[in-house]
């Protein structure tokens, strides 16, 4: 029989410790969609989506019943749509509309895919699908949208990174009265994984196959607990824990991945085997730092011990998992993480901190609320360091900043639920406007000449 | 297909019986249990094999859920594999 502390350590991350499967997302290439008219294009979304995803939700629940893990959230990713709207033409919100409704039919929490890659420039229909981000945010409920403005390969697009300036700051005014939510759902990434299950980034890269299964785990707050419970310890025992720890959490990723797989006739893709922490008490990134000897996150020894962190979780979760993917790291959602709230109210966290941070983490500057009356070219300069730190380094990095419209740096905001709240985080006031309008390209680093 | 069904919760008389009498009503076989007192603290683990259940596992698992809240004690039902897959390379 199997050991009965080994199943009582199970049950107790479960109840105690939080652990769950963050989401199953399936992935939809929408290329074989693609038509000249615009509504016929939508009508073959909708209906690809709808009977492909048909039972996703029910074998979620199935699943979670049988095997007694909880899986929070089904969602489904799709094609970048600025491809269907190269072929298309015509208006990008009827996309927006389409795949609104197949997530209402669907009854996912969430659909991600209203992107473009334009790391290196724009094709047709790029341009248009990014300046209807705003309007399509605002419009909808389960859309998220994600731009992908630079490659260690292809160095950084700047006048895509001045358009994002603009797009954020237009889907937080247009969304001002519910709580600035449409920059929530966007993000701006450099290297952006094409298999990632996590949202606002999700999207289906054109290398996929034409429907798969990802799926994303959890789990900060069994990786604290582990370290709580070995009190005095050294630096090295400490990776050893956590890479322990990861093991057990990716093998169950694994496991409601491959059986997701059997029952909807899918492939099964990747685990992405982050830590990805949500606002309740214990299930935080930021404690597990705290956990390793600091006495608040965002203090000095942060950026080591995130560091070791993020390294320890992948080492422990490769072998685990038969196909690991996404971003598969540590996240630090300022919004979604106690600890990281905590930190920030009292003053412990700041934004140059949190930036070193995400040289270190597995993506970058996420759900970090800055005032409203910031600039487009101040949140175009941020998304450039970040795309700068990701190009340098071959990593993933990305930006999902909330300007507060009407609120300054000090003042808080609420978006509930997973997303969680926020103190507003000052940024510098000095202005790189001119860096930004110069527009052009980043040329690609000497890391990206492999050959 | 194995479930682990484990109880946990202040002991009472008659725990066993009324777990595994829900067992043999919804044709689960029970294999396998371990079972301990630690003061006042019961806990049992049992494996039972569910290939021949009469109904689907998610309505097992409401019924034993059901029954541990009407003790006031904690049941859960999981299928083996969590634990095999969890614990063992």
């Amino acid at each position: 029989m199997i050991n009965v502390d080994d199943i009582l350590e199970t049950i107790k991350m479960i109840e105690e410790e939080n652990l769950d499967i963050r989401t199953i997302t399936m992935g939809f290439s929408l290329l074989d969609c693609a038509s000249d008219d615009v509504e016929r294009s939508c009508r073959k979304i909708y209906d690809k989506i709808t009977k492909g995803a048909e039972r996703l939700v029910k074998t979620g629940e199935e699943l979670e019943a049988t095997l007694g893990i909880p899986i929070i959230n089904k969602r489904i990713s799709v094609t970048p749509v600025a491809m269907l709207l190269a072929a298309s033409g015509g208006d990008p919100l009827k996309y927006a509309a389409a795949l609104e409704r197949a997530a209402l039919a669907t009854g996912v929490n969430f659909i991600g895919g209203y992107s473009a890659l334009v790391h290196k420039g724009f094709s047709a229909g790029d341009r248009e699908l990014i300046e209807s981000i705003p309007e399509a945010l605002s419009s909808t409920e389960h859309l998220c949208s994600s731009v992908n403005v630079g490659s260690t390969k292809s160095g950084i697009n700047m006048d895509a990174v001045k358009m994002v300036g603009q797009v954020i700051t237009r889907a937080a005014r247009l969304t001002a009265d519910r709580n600035c939510i449409g920059a929530a759902k966007f993000v701006a990434f450099c290297n952006a994984p094409e298999d990632n299950p996590f949202m606002a980034g999700a999207f289906h890269g054109t290398g996929e196959p034409d429907c798969v299964i990802n799926v994303g785990v959890s789990g900060p707050g069994v990786v604290r607990a582990a370290l709580a419970k070995a009190g005095d310890c050294n630096i090295s025992q400490i990776a050893d824990i956590v890479k322990k720890t990861a093991f057990k959490i990716t093998r169950m990723g694994q496991l409601v991945g491959t059986r997701a797989s059997e029952m909807l006739g899918v492939p099964f893709g990747i685990v992405d085997l982050s830590l990805a922490p949500t606002p309740e008490i214990g299930d935080s990134v930021a404690y597990i730092l705290e956990e390793m000897g600091l006495e608040k996150c965002g203090c000095h020894g942060t950026t080591a011990c995130l560091a070791l962190l993020n390294d320890a979780v992948k080492k422990g979760g490769v072998m685990a998992s038969s196909h690991v993917g996404g971003l598969s790291g540590a996240f630090i959602p300022v919004s979604e993480d106690a600890g990281m709230i905590s930190a920030a109210d009292v003053g412990a966290l700041k934004i140059e901190k949190l930036e070193a941070m995400t040289a270190v983490c597995s993506v970058g500057l996420d759900m970090v609320v800055i005032p409203g009356d910031t600039s487009e070219e101040i949140i175009s300069a941020i998304l450039a360091d970040e795309a700068a730190i990701g190009m340098i380094n071959s990593k993933t990095t990305a930006v999902r900043l909330i300007p507060a419209v009407g609120k300054k740096a000090g003042e808080v905001i609420e978006f509930g639920g997973l997303l969680g709240y926020a103190p507003i985080m000052d940024v510098s006031r000095y202005s790189p406007a001119k860096f930004i309008n110069r527009g052009g390209r980043i040329p690609a680093p000497i890391q990206s000449l492999k050959n | 297909m194995r479930a682990v069904i484990t109880v946990v919760g202040k002991d009472m008389v008659g725990i066993l019986a009324k777990v595994s009498g829900l067992c043999a009503r919804y044709n689960a076989n029970v294999v396998e249990v371990t079972q301990s007192v630690l003061q006042d603290m019961f806990a049992m683990v049992m494996l039972a094999d569910i290939s021949q259940l009469s109904v689907d596992m998610p309505e097992f698992s409401d019924a034993m859920t059901q029954l541990g809240d009407s003790l006031a004690l904690s049941i859960h039902v999981m299928h083996e594999d969590i634990f095999n897959s969890m614990h063992r390379i």
